[in-house]
Formats: C-alpha cells, structure tokens, sequence
C-alpha cells in the first residue's frame, strides 16, 4: 500500500521517472544558488529574473510551437541580456540594481505574455506560466543535467570571490578584480538555474525551488556550507513529494512542488532551530556566559 | 625612498574637491597620523591611496607597489555582519594574495590563521559567527586581517573609533609592531594625544594640506585652528579650479 503510494508511480511511469531525475537536478544546482541570493538580499531579484526569462521562451514557443528545446534556448538568451544589461546599468549609473531590474522584468513579462497570447491558446500560456515537468523528453532532460552540472562546476569556481563580495565587498575590491566578473557569472547562473526551473515550474514558479529551500534552511543553520546542504535536500524532499502528491490527487505539478516546500518553510518559521517562532516564544531560561 | 609620493593630487565627488592639491611624500617605514576635523577630506585621501576613489587631477604614485600590497581598513566597512561565516575563514580572507582564487588553505595558513586571531586576543573565537561579535571585538579581527594581508603599506581610516581603551592599546601596540618591521602606516585620527605620543609625522588636513611634517613640529594650535576654519566649503555653483600647484611640503 505505502509501496504503491510512494514509490509505484516511479517504477511504473517513465514520465514519473524523468521528472523526478528533473527535480533531483533542480534541486542540486538550483537551492545552493537560491542560499546565495537569499544572503545576498537578492530573493526578488531572483524572482524579477525570473519573469524576465519569458519573452525569450515566448519567441522560442512563436518559432516551434511548445518544444521545450527551443524554449530554453529562447528563455536562456532573454534572461543573459536581462542580467548584463541589468548588471550594467546598475555598476555604471549607480541606480541600485533592484530598481533597473524591476523595470526590465515588467517589460519582459508584458512582452513575452503578449508574444505567447499571439499564437496560443490559453492553455499554452498557463504550460508557459506554470510549466510541466510531466512533459520532459530525453532531449529536455539532458539539457536540464548539463545546466545544472555547469552551475555547479562555476560555483565552485566563483564560491571564493562570492562569499567575501557577500561579506565585505569593499575588501575584495581592495585586494583583488575579481568581484565584478564573480557577481556577473553569479546573475549567469541564476539565469540558468530560472531557465531550468522554468521547464518544471513555469515562469511564475521557477524561482520557488531556489528561494524556500534557502528560506528552511536559514532556521536550521549559521554555517553556510550546511544551510547549502539543507537547502539543497529540502528542495530534493519538495520535489520528490510535490510529484507524488501531484500523481495521486492531480494537482498540477509545478504548484503541488511548491506548496510541499511551502509546508517545509512553515514547519521551519515555527520550529527553526535559529530564529524558529516556538524558539523565540519559549527560548528556555537565559544560560551563564 | 618614498613609499607614496603625491603629485599634485585633487581628490573628490563629481567634480568637488575634498583633497585639494595635496603634493608631497611618505618615507617608506614611516608612521604618519593624518589628522583634521571632520569632512577635511582624511578618508576621501585614503580612498585615493588605495584606488577606490580615482584622482580628479594630479597623481599619487605607490612606489611600486601593486594594489596587493597596500592593506586598508575603511572607516566604516560595509561588512555584512549577518552573513554565516566564522570568525577563522572572515580572517583567512586575508591571505587572498597568497591563496587567491583557487588556492587551498593548508596546515601552514591555518597556523597563521590562528597565529592572527591569537595576535589581537580573540583566542577561542574561531568558530564564532561574526554577527555574534561587539563592536571592539569586530576591530580586532579586522585588524587580523590586515596582519594577514602581510602588506607594506598599511592605511587605516579612524581605527579607534568608538573602541574602548584597553583595545586601542592593543591595537596600537599592533600598529607600532607593523611599523617595526618595516611597513610604511598611515592612520586618520582624532586623538591628538595619541598621535602626540606615538606617531612621527603628521599631515594636518583641512581639504588642502594645513601643515606636514615631523608630529612636534605640525602639530599646534596654531595648525589646529586654520584647519577647523578651512573646512567644509562645498559650493553646488563652484567654478572650475584654475590654481595649479599650490602649497607642498614633504614628510
């Protein structure tokens, strides 16, 4: 019975399969990137970016109608030019880079809703919304593997100047050059990681496998490397919950995915070992030194 | 052999000057105060030595020294306390010039990590995250830092700001063991005591360069008085400065 529950629908479905090996992958890549923007203050530019990726994928459904190859492309190249010109404007005129994001993004929303509304139907518009991560073929899959396997190969190359420009920027800009191309390859991965959200969880959701996942851990852990561990087996947790909820009551995917980490970041507000609610309302008698 | 020599430097925000036709040098090994009240343009210099903030006219030549080698401490660092990092990797930061990008922390640099943390007397700290430090505690260990960092030429902005007296004496006690071994320290201050007492030369700042020289000699009333006065003048409707090299003397 639990068996038939919890794991039957893998080992019977292949479209079962795909998807979770997608959200396995999202959540590798993805959480450890949401920690960074989360510390970062930048869950909103996160999300801002997010909706920038659609105008692109809009283009890429306009040409070859909803193959989620073409999509990718289309989003990936969208959201690039959205971060640099964002980056750009906000290292040369001073204005706070949340600011010139919010105006790209709410011109890259309006125009990709439109250029999808030209051709599709409303169904097409909500796929493109609220994504599908049922609808994964081989060639989707792979490109999801290969974003995620680069996020993590850059990261790791960037993780030093990051942590310190997170830190104390002045300081990096004292000793070293680095900061600026680190930030930049930062947005770049925040791009791919949106992109690669987006084939689950749609243009709206993308960035909800990045952003709750760092939020539970934040009442979790001090330390980063761990709260980038919990992040990234909390986002794996949602995933893998979110499809089986979604298998056996039809909720749609990408919204039963969120709403299972949803439940996990709640858990965490109340009972977080850092900063919990209970915690704080029942923090013990005050200790010696 | 000087390890800075100012040519003529106007230093400022979007065409004000707040240095203004600064000429002169520092002797390499030298501990010079450069004292003036506030908005006389000390920090505004400093930022100029270390290449945050670029000249607006003249130059400021490092001796030869790479950006790398110059260890600055800002007035007021945009430290993001929040941030879940321990006190030993926030200190290991400094070794950046031998580590770099990629380069691992071996046996030797954590000894020299705790090598530091022990230096300005935070034992034990180590795995603390440092949002859990009081304000002097976070001075020592951006000064643990700087002893990392390993530089020659040291520049600290108002390093004794609000930190109480037994840790300005360590911290000092620091600044005058980096002058013993030979690094070159410039320091903003307001204790005028303090720089009385420890520092050999002074420049009297008020926007241009009031007096500099040997502490005993710079450091009077007289000076005091004309750099209080000179102080704070930024007109929105200036005109453009003509003046080419005005006022210069040497440390």
């Amino acid at each position: 019975m639990i068996h038939d529950v919890l794991i039957g629908p893998f080992t019977e479905f292949e479209f079962m399969r795909r998807a979770l090996a997608a959200v396995i992958a999202l959540a590798l890549a993805g959480a450890p990137i949401g920690v960074f923007l989360m510390l970062r203050r930048m869950s909103l530019v996160g999300d801002a970016m997010a909706h920038a990726i659609l105008p692109g994928a809009a283009v890429g459904f306009l040409l070859s109608g909803l193959s989620l190859f073409a999509m990718t492309a289309g989003g990936l190249i969208a959201g690039f030019a959205v971060a640099i010109l964002a980056g750009v404007v906000a290292r040369s005129t001073g204005l706070k880079e949340d600011a010139s994001l919010a105006t790209f993004y709410l011109a890259s929303l309006a125009l990709g809703v439109t250029i999808v509304s030209i051709k599709g139907t409303n169904i097409d518009l909500l796929h493109v919304l609220f994504g599908n991560i049922l609808a994964m073929d081989d060639q989707t899959l792979l490109v999801v593997a290969f974003n995620a396997t680069v996020t993590l190969l850059v990261l790791a190359v960037i993780y030093r100047p990051l942590v310190i420009e997170s830190v104390d920027p002045l300081f990096l800009r004292t000793v070293s050059r680095a900061g600026g191309p680190a930030h930049l390859a930062f947005l770049a991965l925040v791009v791919i990681n949106l992109v690669n959200g987006f084939q689950a969880l749609g243009t709206l959701l993308a960035v909800g496998l990045m952003i709750l996942p760092a939020g539970i851990a934040r009442f979790w852990s001090r330390d980063l490397t761990t709260m980038i561990c919990i992040a990234v087996v909390a986002a794996a947790v949602s995933g893998y919950a979110g499809l089986v909820l979604s298998f056996q009551t039809r909720v749609p995917s990408g919204p039963a995915i969120i709403l299972v980490a949803t439940m996990l970041y709640i858990v965490s507000v109340l009972f977080g070992r850092v900063g919990g609610i209970v915690r704080q309302l029942f923090p013990g008698r005050h200790l010696e030194a | 052999m000087a390890a800075l020599h100012f040519h003529n430097v106007t230093l400022g925000y979007d065409r004000h000057p707040a240095v203004h036709h600064l000429s002169g040098e520092v002797a390499a090994g030298a501990l010079v105060a450069v004292i003036g009240p506030n908005g006389a343009g000390k920090s505004t210099l400093l930022r100029g030595i270390v290449g945050i903030l670029k000249p607006l006219d003249g130059t400021i030549h490092l001796g030869g020294l790479d950006a790398r080698d110059i260890a600055y401490l800002p007035q007021s660092a945009e430290i993001d306390r929040s941030f879940p990092i321990s006190v030993f990797d926030f200190v290991g930061t400094g070794l950046w010039r031998a580590t770099g990008l990629f380069g691992g922390i071996g046996r030797a640099a954590r000894e020299k990590i705790l090598g530091a943390i022990a230096s300005v007397g935070l034992n034990g700290f180590e795995n603390r995250p440092i949002g859990t430090l009081s304000g002097g505690q976070m001075q020592r260990v951006l000064f643990a830092r700087v002893l990392l960092q390993d530089a020659s030429l040291i520049v600290l902005d108002e390093p004794f700001n609000a930190i109480d007296t037994k840790t300005t004496a360590d911290l000092l006690a620091l600044v005058k063991r980096w002058q013993g071994e030979g690094r070159t320290v410039l320091a903003a201050l307001h204790d005028m005591e303090m720089v009385r007492n420890h520092f050999s030369d002074t420049l009297v700042l008020a926007r241009g360069p009031v007096a500099w020289g040997p502490t005993a000699e710079v450091l009077t009333p007289e000076n005091l008085i004309v750099a209080m006065r000179m102080c704070e003048a930024f007109d929105d409707s200036a005109a453009a400065c003509a003046a080419d090299d005005v006022s210069s003397r040497a440390a």
